[in-house]
């Protein structure tokens, strides 16, 4: 393995070793403290643009297998982990996590003090961030980072180019996919819907044209701020009393269609241990979560949203439903994949929605 | 939920003596469960019998009752106390099985005293195998094909049904006593007849093998909201088929997909939620490596040894935040104590891996059956941290103090390929250096995976181990190369060995070059949160979390692993100096590497250094801190045993200085002392060759005293009768003489055995009170019962005590705590047979009778601060009326092959203490609370040896005259029915199989076994197989006349003697 640097936009270095592929890009470093579920990390495309780093410093230990992936094409720009384990052993465990950047062409770097690292996101908030071969310019790869402009098309990137149907005999549900996990097909495909898949710029029309009972609005990754058009047909999705279901970015785009707001947090929720609060029950669900924007819970006061879900630790906004229309949204994901499945009956929810709404 | 407000006063129930499968990981949970009721309003009653830990000093609770873990003793301060309520999940099984006694009993609802945390459904549900069994079924939880059966046949019959192998586990018991494999019907009837009588319940559950699955373990908590989250889960190395308790163990898993893992955390929160187990609960499941089945081996529905690993894994305290919720508090309103910032649900993400490795016995039992399975044989546990599993495993090798710094062992490297092959089929205790031999003689991971089916991943690690070995060998004292050792968890002293260089030469060069270790902090949250804990771990990488302060600093040593010898009893001393040394102004600094303790729970010191205790990694902690000095006295032989080292770098040692320590433990300095102080000891000498120790022994005339300089709790210590005993002692029992551990042979002196515990300040002596043992010199001091107020002794035998005790303790310069151990021969002369510069096993135990802190005394006279100026004035503290009894206890039904006999090799495991207004009401207690049944009629089976028949006699008259039949064999019969008893023949082993003296023991006829060793050992056969009988069938089996005369002495208090007019005429 070659020595490999990893330039952070506030001139640290930190010196590893490299692996996967060999070209770089300048992504936003961020972290996640999931302790298992590498492969479903790849792979969620809401990580498009970004360099993740994992803090639990064994990765790769039962290899990459045909089944858990989270997408076909993975879009994150690095990993970074402190140890990757070349000999893996699993029973489904097809190649070692170096053999799969490779192939996926992404670059990855170890060896490096991942918790040094950590604190310091935890305390700067996420930076942008690039790997480097030994013996480049860092001070010039500084600038060029300091420079560079956070991705805004990322959803564009990772859409579907146009729409197909993954058909069965229930429920007709159009998911919008702005980067969706496979796991919210699988949950859906599992109570029997007849799934439309259609691209992010698809329209309100276009949608209603479908007749579907209701609309899953996928996760995805970026700034929800950046996806204009969306919000608009949302907005006319919601007004129409479709049957909404949101994940992740699709909850924040109900809500920025509904005239809240969101922020950026400081270093986001990335991991799958998150307590999250059903305000209505009292119940608490472990979640797996990774987002680093959030609705703002003042900008809900002027909505017809209200918040249905918190965060234990940090009281953000973790769920919101619309007081009018057949609308809800959760900020983490109950597709799990990886993380715990505590919070999976909101599918059932959604089912249950899209039935009693049925006219 | 909110906290209860109509219940106030809570009973809560501790787990008693440690034994094998129940140590001091309930001593932790106790500890924190108390103070969190406390914390939260609650009285807190406490009924415990262990007298050895923190969990019993009155400051735990509002009222500490140390009286036996009985449904009588428990009644009886129900009846006093009135409690609301009865707390019995974190007393671990004893504590369980005692709540259920008590529900049974109905005197919890004739007091109206409710059961909190883990209901009694719950408890009866996860415990009993049958209920359990359905309960899975109804939830749909694969559990392996199983019956429960009553007798052995019904066990046969099924096994012909499902096919061998099959494992049985007897129900309602600890650790998987009386459990194992059987791959036959042979085996088969043997294992289900001792698992039927171990079980309380008689009934054994006969199960499909499931061995080689991985085994997997979850740690979950639930409230009484239906929160429920896994704090913890973890990987045992070695697969399903040896004990997790045994196993190398991982945490958190690695070889788990994330879909296998929240496999079985569904798995787990399902069933923690039908059991509704309001607190903690441990789920052991095996996995199939080749697919996603998998099966539910056992739930325990309280806290556990797994928990009190996982609490220290992962910084969680599972026991304290188990008992707030047993109060009705939710995991949502409690804070995450280790943060601060964020709350008690959610789920702990670590940053690295923990390795748990089993401390076992077997350096002191060296004939038992080494060989792991269903029944747990180990003592204690060591556990380490590190960002690589190659790190934290050899990290935690070289923790264990088994001599080795390295998964490296000399006496396996010298056997043949065949030989090792043959010993990793036999998966012994040394199973993994036995792997590691041979990866190093290129044996493939696949081929030891067919043997031993560990996870090729874990293999793989090993593999690497072996290669960096084979790096270190190629580049002698290259500095890239070093770095890389330590990086992966290299000791120094391995390194240093291979290069040939001085340990700390190498260590020099180290810091020279900058290759030393920084500090992460264990967090709950992997740098999520900020995080104010000082809980830390060293490994090789860039940042240091561990900030030096400008406060005044004091490192203690802890006690390592618990092994027979050195028990809980040292973490007390250790807590309690610490304590001390934070009231007196002092950052408090522990190292420690025992997850089961309350001294590496760490809110106890200023700052917890979880690290291995050599003196590479002490002395990285030095470096670092930069302390005023470190105390050595507290952590057991372990501790004192670094203080050389740590003198020789220039740290300074607290209390008694090294040279101080040394005159009480070498041999030729002890003695001149001694005879400069002019106190006489039994006449003795060193020997390091065969024929030496011979002429010594001629000399001072036999029965001599053997046993190797600088040890611990006796091992190897034999008394010899005769050349050819003595020749043979010394060719077998001691690997290793030589001139630095050369084998002292003592003068053996009958008489009593009498000690003391005291404390000194440099000038001064302070004796809170002396003990005296029941049976004669020769048992093992830790194996004796202890009485205090010493209850034969004249006082011109205690003056002389206190005299020479006063006399050692100036003459050594003792500062803090010092232990002698006397012997009063007939004539009441007092000789001292040794002298401990530290603090001893009975600490605890005089500390809370006398109600003297000893250790926080010591600590304050460490601190320079007189005895005088804290307030002791007198030299011995005044003796009450209450008898106070210590007993120890043993775990002998676990440890096949092992002797029971008692000798001057420390063998027990633990202690209990009764106390009351008479010596035989304490000492009916104390019996009672170490396990011994103490019926007022029976039976009683006697084989005595013919220098002791006389001595018998009487004792088997008491008997007699309660009522008790007497059993005896044939010598022993002819002899006491000439003497006018009625005695039944007992047929001897060899003679009739069906009907012989140990079929008596096993069919249960006797009620208690008496038997002593002749002098002459040969014969000793017979004896051993009666003792072990006893032992397998839960019989107590007394192998001194004292202890037996003891017995007798309660006997007659409980009962009347019956005496015919015609006898009366006689006598």
């Amino acid at each position: 393995m070659k020595e490999r640097l990893l330039i952070l936009e506030d001139g640290c270095v930190y010196h590893g070793l490299g692996f996967g592929y060999d070209q770089f890009r300048i992504g936003e470093l961020v972290f996640n403290t999931g302790m298992s579920g590498y492969q479903e990390v790849l792979s969620d495309l809401s990580y498009c643009g970004q360099i993740v780093m994992m803090t639990y410093p064994l990765i790769g230990n039962y290899g990459i297998n045909r089944d858990d992936f989270e997408s076909l094409d993975p879009a994150v720009f690095g990993f970074v982990v402190k140890e990757a384990c070349d000999t893996p052993n699993n029973f489904r465990s097809d190649m070692s996590l170096d053999e799969y950047l490779k192939l996926k062409k992404i670059p990855g770097l170890c060896h490096v003090d991942t918790r040094a690292i950590t604190k310091k996101l935890r305390s700067t908030g996420t930076m942008r961030a690039v790997m480097a071969d030994s013996g480049c310019d860092v001070e010039k790869i500084v600038k060029q980072l300091k420079e560079s402009d956070y991705l805004h098309d990322q959803v564009k990137r990772v859409s579907a180019l146009k729409p197909f149907p993954i058909p069965a005999r229930g429920k007709k549900v159009v998911l919008m996919d702005f980067g969706a996990k496979h796991g919210i097909i699988r949950e859906l495909s599992k109570r029997h819907c007849d799934l439309i898949v259609v691209p992010y710029n698809t329209t309100a029309e276009e949608i209603i044209a479908l007749h579907p009972d209701g609309v899953m609005l996928s996760n995805g990754p970026g700034d929800p701020k950046d996806m204009r058009e969306a919000i608009i047909e949302i907005k006319k999705l919601i007004e129409h009393g479709m049957v909404i279901f949101g994940i992740c970015l699709g909850h924040q785009l109900i809500s920025l269609a509904c005239g809240a707001d969101t922020i950026k947090l400081k270093f986001g929720h990335r991991g799958c241990n998150h307590p999250v609060v059903d305000l209505e029950s009292g119940k608490v669900s472990i979640t797996s979560q990774n987002h680093g924007f959030a609705v703002s819970e003042e900008s809900l006061v002027h909505t017809d949203l209200i918040m249905t879900h918190r965060a234990l630790n940090d009281k953000s906004v973790e769920g919101v439903k619309h007081t009018k229309y057949p609308v809800f949204a959760v900020q983490y994901h109950p597709e799990a994949a990886p993380g715990p499945e505590d919070a999976n009956s909101l599918f059932d929810e959604f089912m249950d929605l899209m039935e009693s709404e049925k006219r | 939920m909110a906290k209860r407000t109509d219940i106030k006063k809570i009973l809560v129930i501790g787990s008693g003596p440690i034994v094998i499968g129940q140590a001091a990981e309930f001593d932790y949970a106790g500890s924190q469960a108390c103070q969190a009721l406390r914390e939260e309003g609650y009285e807190v009653i406490l009924i415990n019998s262990n007298p050895a830990t923190i969990m019993t000093d009155t400051a735990i609770a509002d009222r500490v009752y140390i009286e036996p873990l009985t449904l009588d003793f428990a009644s009886r301060i129900i009846y006093k106390e009135r409690p609301d309520a009865v707390l019995g999940s974190l007393g671990g099984q004893t504590g369980l099985n005692l709540v259920v006694e008590l529900a049974n009993s109905g005197i919890l609802t004739e007091y109206n005293v409710e059961i909190l945390g883990t209901d009694l459904q719950a408890i009866n549900r996860a415990e009993d195998r049958e209920l359990f069994r359905e309960l899975m079924m109804e939830i749909n939880e694969p559990v392996p094909e199983s019956n429960i059966v009553h007798t052995v046949d019904e066990a046969v019959s099924f096994a012909n049904k499902i096919g061998y192998p099959l494992v049985v586990r007897p129900a309602y018991t600890l650790g998987g006593t009386g459990g194992g494999f059987a791959n036959n019907e042979e085996e088969l009837r043997i294992i289900a007849e001792s698992g039927l009588k171990l079980s309380p319940v008689h009934q054994c559950l006969i199960e499909q093998s499931i061995a080689g699955f991985k085994e997997i373990e979850y740690e979950v908590m639930r409230d009484n909201n239906d929160n429920a989250i896994v704090v913890c889960n973890m990987e045992n190395i070695d697969p399903v088929g040896i004990h997790t308790g045994d196993s190398a163990v991982v945490a958190p898993v690695q070889t788990l997909s994330d879909r296998e893992h929240q496999m079985l955390r569904n798995a787990s929160l399902k069933i923690i939620r039908a059991l509704k187990i309001c607190g903690g609960c441990n789920v052991q499941l095996a996995l199939d490596p080749q697919s996603f089945r998998y099966y539910v081996i056992e739930v325990n529905p309280r806290v556990s040894r797994s928990s009190a690993l996982a609490s220290k894994a992962t910084g969680y305290p599972i026991a304290k935040l188990a008992a707030k919720i047993a109060v009705g508090m939710t995991l949502d309103e409690m804070l995450n104590p280790i943060t601060k910032t964020s709350y008690a649900c959610f789920e702990p993400a670590l940053d690295y891996i923990v390795t748990k490795l089993a401390r076992f016995p077997f350096d002191k039992f060296v004939h038992a059956d080494r060989s792991l399975g269903t029944q747990m044989k180990a003592t204690g546990e060591v556990m380490s941290i590190g960002r690589s599993f190659e790190e934290s495993f050899l990290k935690a090798v070289r923790s264990l103090e088994m001599k080795c710094d390295h998964l490296e062992n000399s006496e396996i490297a010298a056997d043949s390929d065949e030989v090792l092959w043959e010993k990793l089929k036999h998966q012994d205790d040394l199973r993994l250096f036995v792997t590691a031999e041979l990866l190093r003689r290129k044996a493939s991971v696949d081929q030891i995976h067919e043997l031993t089916k560990i996870d090729h991943f874990f293999l793989h690690k090993f593999e690497h181990i072996i290669a960096l070995e084979q790096l270190m060998l190629n580049n002698p004292r290259d500095l890239n190369t070093l770095a890389m050792l330590k990086e992966n968890g290299f000791a120094d002293s391995y390194i240093a060995r291979k290069w040939s260089m001085e340990e700390d030469d190498l260590y020099a060069q180290r810091k020279q070059n900058g290759i030393m270790p920084v500090y992460k902090t264990v967090d709950t949250c992997a740098a999520e949160f900020v995080s104010a804990t000082p809980y830390f771990y060293s490994t090789y990488e860039s940042e240091n979390e561990s900030v030096r302060s400008n406060r005044r600093k004091i490192i203690v040593l802890g006690s390592g692993p618990i092994r027979i010898g050195q028990g809980v009893e040292f973490d007390y001393a250790t807590v309690h100096c610490v304590m001390t040394l934070r009231e007196q102004g002092y950052e408090a600094i522990v190292i420690n590497n025992n997850p089961e303790t309350v001294s590496t729970d760490f809110s106890i010191s200023d700052k917890l250094y979880f690290e291995p205790l050599t003196i590479e990694d002490v002395m990285h902690v030095v470096d670092l801190e930069q302390p005023l000095g470190v105390i050595v006295q507290f952590g057991g032989q372990t501790a004192i045993n670094l203080a050389d080292a740590l003198v020789k770098r220039g740290v300074k040692i607290l209390g008694t200085s090294l040279a101080n320590i040394d005159l009480a433990e070498d041999r030729h300095e002890f003695e001149a002392m001694l005879r400069k102080l002019q106190i006489p000891q039994p006449q003795g000498e060193t020997a390091i060759e065969i024929e030496e120790a011979v002429a010594i022994a001629n000399r001072i005339s036999y029965p001599v005293l053997v046993r190797p300089s600088y040890v611990l709790g006796g091992r190897a210590m034999e008394i010899v009768h005769n050349d050819d005993d003595l020749r043979i002692y010394m060719a077998t029992a001691v690997k290793e003489i030589s001139h630095d551990a050369p084998i002292l042979v003592d003068k053996y002196i009958v008489g009593k055995e009498v000690e003391i515990d005291a404390v000194a300040d440099g000038e001064h002596v302070f004796i809170p009170g002396i003990m005296e043992h029941i049976e004669r010199a020769g048992v093992h001091s830790g194996d004796s019962i202890s009485v205090y107020p010493a209850p034969t002794i004249s006082q011109k035998v205690k003056d002389t005590i206190i005299d020479y005790t006063i006399r050692i303790g100036k003459g050594f310069q003792f500062i803090g705590l010092f232990n002698i151990q006397f012997i009063v021969d007939k004539e009441e002369n007092v000789y001292v047979l040794e002298v401990n510069p530290r603090s001893s096993r009975t600490v605890p135990f005089l500390s809370k009778i006398t109600g003297i802190a000893m250790s926080h005394v010591a600590t304050r006279c460490i601190l320079k601060e007189s005895l005088a100026e804290q307030g002791y004035q007198e030299v011995i503290h005044p003796e009450g009326n209450r008898t106070f009894v210590k007993a120890p206890v043993f775990s002998f039904a676990k440890l096949r092959s092992v002797d029971t006999a008692l000798g001057p090799e420390m063998k027990s495991t633990g202690e209990a203490l009764g106390s009351d207004v008479t010596l035989e009401k304490a000492l009916y207690k104390a019996l009672l609370a170490s396990g011994v049944k103490v019926p007022d009629r029976g039976n009683v089976l006697m084989t005595i040896a013919d220098e002791d028949k006389e001595e018998a006699l009487s004792i088997a008259r008491r008997f007699y005259n309660c009522g008790y039949g007497i059993y005896a064999t044939s010598g022993t019969a002819k002899y006491l029915s000439a003497h006018g008893i009625e005695v039944h023949d007992a047929i001897k082993i060899n003679e009739n199989a069906d009907k012989n003296v140990l079929h008596l023991i096993r069919m249960g006829r006797v009620n208690l076994v008496i038997n002593t060793m002749s002098q002459n050992k040969s014969v000793s056969k017979d004896g051993f197989l009666i003792r072990r009988t006893a032992a397998e069938n839960n019989i107590s089996c007394f192998t001194s006349l004292d202890t037996a005369k003891a017995m007798i002495r309660v006997v007659e208090s409980l009962s009347f003697t019956t005496i015919s007019m015609n006898e009366l005429e006689a006598v």
